[in-house]
C-alpha cells in the first residue's frame, strides 16, 4: 500500500491515510467500514444511491425527449463523486467537466434545480441557459461544468490565484477525465499552479476511456498520477470505486493544499457503466468489459459491504430506497411543472454591464426600423 | 492639459487604476522584470511588487484562462498579450469561456477582465506578427472590443474597460504607441463603451476608421480640406458593440462613405459597416460605399511590399476622390 504522507510521487492507494484523524504516522491504516460511524456510512450510501437514481431518471427523461442536447451521466462513478465532494468544505470551490450532474448534487445543489436545468426551465441552476454541461451555483460554490475538454483547468487555476491573492484559505478542486490530460491547457495549468503555489487539487477521473479511445492509446504515460511529477506536483492514484478510499485521499490532498498552499494531483480509477453519453451504445467495449463493470458496480458493492457489516438492515435499505425514489420523483415533477424562461429575457445575459448600442436584433428584424 | 504619448497614457492609467482598486492586477509575459515588450508597464513592478504585477510563463491559454477564473472570483485582472497574434493560442479561453460564462450560467457570475494587446503591420515583422484579427473577437457577443486612436481616448477607454464587469479586448496598435496628444491632467473620465465619435464634422463625404486608421483618415480629411473637400470623420472606437446609429446618421448627411481598415477586406469589419450603411442609409447614398483595406496576402517582410499592402493617406485619398467623382462632383 502506498503511503502519501511523505512526498514520494505517489502510488496506487487503497487510502492515503489522514482523513478525519490527524495525519501523524506514515503507517496510518486505511479507513475500513468498521472504523466508521454508521450514520456517516449510511449518508454516503444514500448520496450514492440518490445520484444513481437521479441519473437513471435523467437517462429516461432524455430518451423521452424531455431533456435535450448532450447528456453525460455519472453512472458507475458515484463512489468517486461522493468521496470527492465529502472531502471539500462548504467554502471550497469546484470546477468540473460536462459530466457534472452528480457533482452538482454532491456539492449541495438541490436535485430539483439540477433536474430543472436539464429540462431547460427558468428554475434551473443556470436558469435554463446552461443545460446538462453547465451547472453553476454561486452559493454552493460549484463554479461550473464546462463543455470544452480542458477548458475548466485554466479557470480553476485562476480561481485558486484569486484565493491566494486575497490570502484566503479556500481550496479549489478541478475535476476532469483521463482524456483531458493530453490537451495543452493541462500542461499550462499545472505548470502555473505549481509556479505560483496555488491551493488547487486537480482530480483526474480515469475511467480508462475518453469517448471510445483508451487511455493507453491517448496517453504516453497512462498512469496519470505520475504526470504531475513533470511539475513537481505530488500525485496519487486511488480506487474510485471505494468511497472511503476516495474520501481519504481527497481529504488528505485538499487539506494539504490548504495548509501548504500548493497544488496536488489525484487520479481516481473509475469505470463508467454506460456509453460516453446517453445516446452512445458503447460498441467499442467488449462484452467482458461491460460485464466487469456491472460486476463491480460501486453502489451495489458498497451496499453489500454495509449489509455484511450489519450497518444496512433490510428495513433501513427500504427506507433509504423509498426516500431517494421520492426525492427523484419530486425533482422530476418540479422540473416538469416549472416554466420555461420567458423569450423576453433573451438579451438579458449577454453583458453584465449594460452598454450602448448592444444588438438586440431578433432574426428578420431590420437594423434600422424607421 | 499635458501632451503625452499613447504609451504614456496607457501606463498612467494602469498605475492610477491599480492605486484606486486593490483588485486590479496585471498579468502577462515580460511585463514585470523586462517592463513590457513595448514598455507600457515600465516601472510598475517596482511600484506594486510581484503580487500585483505578475510575469507569466509563455502559456497564453493558461494565463488568459487563469485571469478569467480570477475575475470570476472578483479580481479585475488586466492581461497583456504581447501581440494580438498570440491571442490565437488563447482563443478558446477568450471565445468559449470569457465571452460565454455570464450567459451560460444565467447571469450568476461575470468576468471583469481586460486583455490589452497591440496589433498592426508596418514594422517589417512578417506574416505571423503583423495581423489585425480583431474581427474574430468583434464577432462574438459577450465580448466588448475597444480600439482607441488617441492618447486621451486610450486613457478614458482603458478606465472604462477596467471598471466594466465584462471581458474587454482592448486593442492597441504598434503604429500608435509613440503618437502624441493632449490629455487632461487629473482626468477621471470614463468613456462610454459602444459609442463612436465624430472627430471632424463635414458635408461632402464620411470617412470611417478605427485605431490607427482613425488617425490616418483624420490626416486625409485635413489634406482634402485644403482642396475644398469637406470630410466628416467617424472614429468607431468600439468595435463591439458597434455604434451603427452614428455611422448611418453621418452617411445620411453626406451621402457617401469611404471605410478605411487595417485588416483584410473579405469578411472584414468594413464589410459589416458597409452592410449597416446599406440597411440604414441606402436611400441617401449617392455613390457605392468604398472600402480601403489591407491587401489580402500574408504580410511580406520586404519594406516596399509591406508599405504597398497597407492602407495609406494616399490610397484613402484616391478612394475618396473616386467616390466623389462617382457622385458627379469632379475633384482632383
Ligand atoms: C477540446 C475538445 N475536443 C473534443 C471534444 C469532444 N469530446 C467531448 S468529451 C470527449 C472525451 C473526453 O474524455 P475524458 O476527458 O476522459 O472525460 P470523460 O468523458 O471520461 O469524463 C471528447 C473528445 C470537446 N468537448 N472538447
Amino acid at each position: 500500500m502506498a503511503d502519501t504522507a511523505k512526498p514520494k510521487g505517489g502510488g496506487t492507494a487503497r487510502t492515503t491515510g489522514g482523513r478525519r484523524r490527524s495525519r501523524k504516522a506514515s503507517t496510518d491504516a486505511a479507513s475500513t467500514i468498521a472504523d466508521e460511524q454508521p450514520k456517516v456510512l449510511l449518508d454516503y450510501y444514500r448520496q450514492m444511491l440518490l445520484i444513481r437514481r437521479f441519473e437513471e431518471r435523467t437517462g429516461q427523461a432524455y430518451t423521452q425527449a424531455r431533456i435535450g442536447g448532450y447528456c453525460h451521466l455519472n453512472l458507475g462513478e458515484e463512489a468517486t463523486v461522493v468521496g470527492l465532494m465529502t472531502a471539500l468544505q462548504e467554502r471550497d470551490y469546484l470546477f468540473t467537466n460536462y459530466r457534472d450532474h452528480g457533482y452538482a448534487i454532491g456539492k449541495g445543489m438541490s436535485p430539483r434545480r439540477v433536474m430543472a436545468e436539464l429540462y431547460g426551465r427558468a428554475t434551473g441552476v443556470s436558469k435554463g441557459w446552461g443545460g446538462s454541461m453547465h451547472m453553476y451555483d454561486t452559493e454552493t460554490r460549484m463554479l461550473g461544468g464546462y463543455g470544452i475538454v480542458g477548458g475548466q483547468l485554466p479557470l480553476a487555476t485562476g480561481a485558486a490565484l484569486a484565493v491566494s491573492y486575497r490570502g484566503g484559505d479556500e481550496v479549489v478542486m478541478c475535476q476532469m477525465g483521463d482524456g483531458t490530460t493530453n490537451i495543452g491547457a493541462w500542461h499550462e495549468s499545472l505548470n502555473i499552479a505549481a509556479l505560483w503555489n496555488l491551493p488547487i487539487v486537480f482530480v483526474v477521473i480515469n475511467n480508462f476511456t475518453g469517448m471510445g479511445t483508451t487511455v493507453e492509446k491517448s496517453s504516453a504515460e497512462p498512469e496519470l498520477y505520475k504526470r504531475g511529477s513533470a511539475f513537481r506536483i505530488e500525485g496519487v492514484r486511488v480506487d474510485g470505486r471505494d468511497v472511503l478510499a476516495v474520501r481519504d485521499a481527497a481529504t488528505d490532498m485538499v487539506e494539504r493544499a490548504r495548509a501548504e498552499q500548493r497544488p496536488f494531483l489525484l487520479e481516481a480509477t473509475s469505470y463508467r457503466m454506460k456509453g460516453h453519453s446517453v445516446v452512445d451504445p458503447a460498441k467499442y467495449r467488449t462484452k467482458e468489459q461491460a460485464e466487469e463493470a456491472k460486476a463491480n458496480d460501486p453502489v451495489l458493492a458498497f451496499e453489500s459491504q454495509l449489509e455484511e457489516a450489519g450497518v444496512l438492515t433490510e428495513e433501513i435499505k427500504k427506507e433509504i430506497a423509498e426516500s431517494v425514489r421520492a426525492e427523484v420523483t419530486d425533482a422530476a415533477d418540479f422540473a416538469e411543472n416549472s416554466p420555461h424562461p420567458e423569450v423576453s429575457t433573451l438579451f438579458d445575459y449577454t453583458y453584465a454591464t449594460p452598454v450602448a448600442n448592444e444588438s438586440r436584433r431578433m432574426p428578420a428584424d431590420p437594423v434600422f426600423a424607421e | 492639459m499635458s501632451v503625452i504619448t499613447y504609451r504614456q497614457a496607457l501606463r498612467d492609467t494602469l498605475r492610477a487604476e491599480m492605486h484606486r482598486d486593490e483588485n486590479v492586477l496585471l498579468l502577462g509575459e515580460e511585463i514585470g522584470v523586462f517592463e513590457g515588450s513595448y514598455k507600457i508597464t515600465e516601472g510598475l513592478l517596482k511600484e506594486f511588487g510581484e503580487r500585483r504585477v505578475r510575469d507569466t510563463p509563455i502559456a497564453e491559454e493558461g494565463f488568459v484562462g487563469a485571469a478569467i477564473g480570477a475575475a470570476m472570483l472578483g479580481l479585475r485582472p488586466v492581461v497583456e498579450l504581447m501581440t494580438i497574434n498570440f491571442s490565437l493560442i488563447a482563443i478558446d479561453q477568450i471565445v468559449n469561456h470569457a465571452a460565454k460564462i455570464y450567459g451560460m450560467f444565467g447571469g450568476q457570475t461575470s468576468v471583469p477582465m481586460v486583455i490589452r494587446t497591440p496589433g498592426g503591420g508596418g514594422q517589417q515583422l512578417g506574416a505571423t506578427h503583423s495581423q489585425n484579427i480583431e474581427l474574430f473577437y468583434s464577432f462574438i457577443p459577450g465580448l466588448k472590443v475597444l480600439a482607441p486612436s488617441t492618447p486621451a481616448e486610450a486613457a478614458s477607454m482603458l478606465r472604462a474597460a477596467i471598471r466594466d464587469d465584462d471581458p474587454v479586448l482592448f486593442l492597441e496598435n504598434l503604429g500608435l504607441y509613440n503618437t502624441k496628444g493632449e490629455v487632461p491632467d487629473d482626468d477621471d473620465t470614463v468613456a462610454e463603451i459602444g459609442r463612436a465619435a465624430v472627430t471632424r464634422e463635414g458635408t461632402d463625404i464620411t470617412l470611417i476608421g478605427y485605431s490607427r486608421m482613425a488617425m490616418v483618415t483624420g490626416q486625409v480629411a485635413e489634406r482634402l480640406a485644403e482642396e475644398g473637400i469637406s470630410c466628416e470623420v467617424v472614429d468607431l472606437r468600439s468595435l463591439r458593440p458597434l455604434d451603427r446609429e452614428t455611422i448611418v446618421e453621418s452617411v445620411r448627411k453626406t451621402g457617401s462613405a469611404v471605410i478605411a481598415e487595417d485588416d483584410w477586406l473579405t469578411y472584414g469589419i468594413g464589410a459589416e459597416i458597409a452592410a449597416s450603411i446599406q440597411e440604414g442609409a441606402f436611400d441617401y447614398l449617392d455613390a457605392p460605399v468604398r472600402r480601403v483595406a489591407m491587401a489580402e496576402v500574408p504580410m511580406p517582410y520586404a519594406k516596399p511590399l509591406e508599405t504597398a499592402a497597407l492602407p495609406s493617406v494616399e490610397s484613402i485619398t484616391t478612394a475618396v476622390k473616386e467616390t466623389l467623382n462617382a457622385v458627379g462632383r469632379r475633384v482632383g
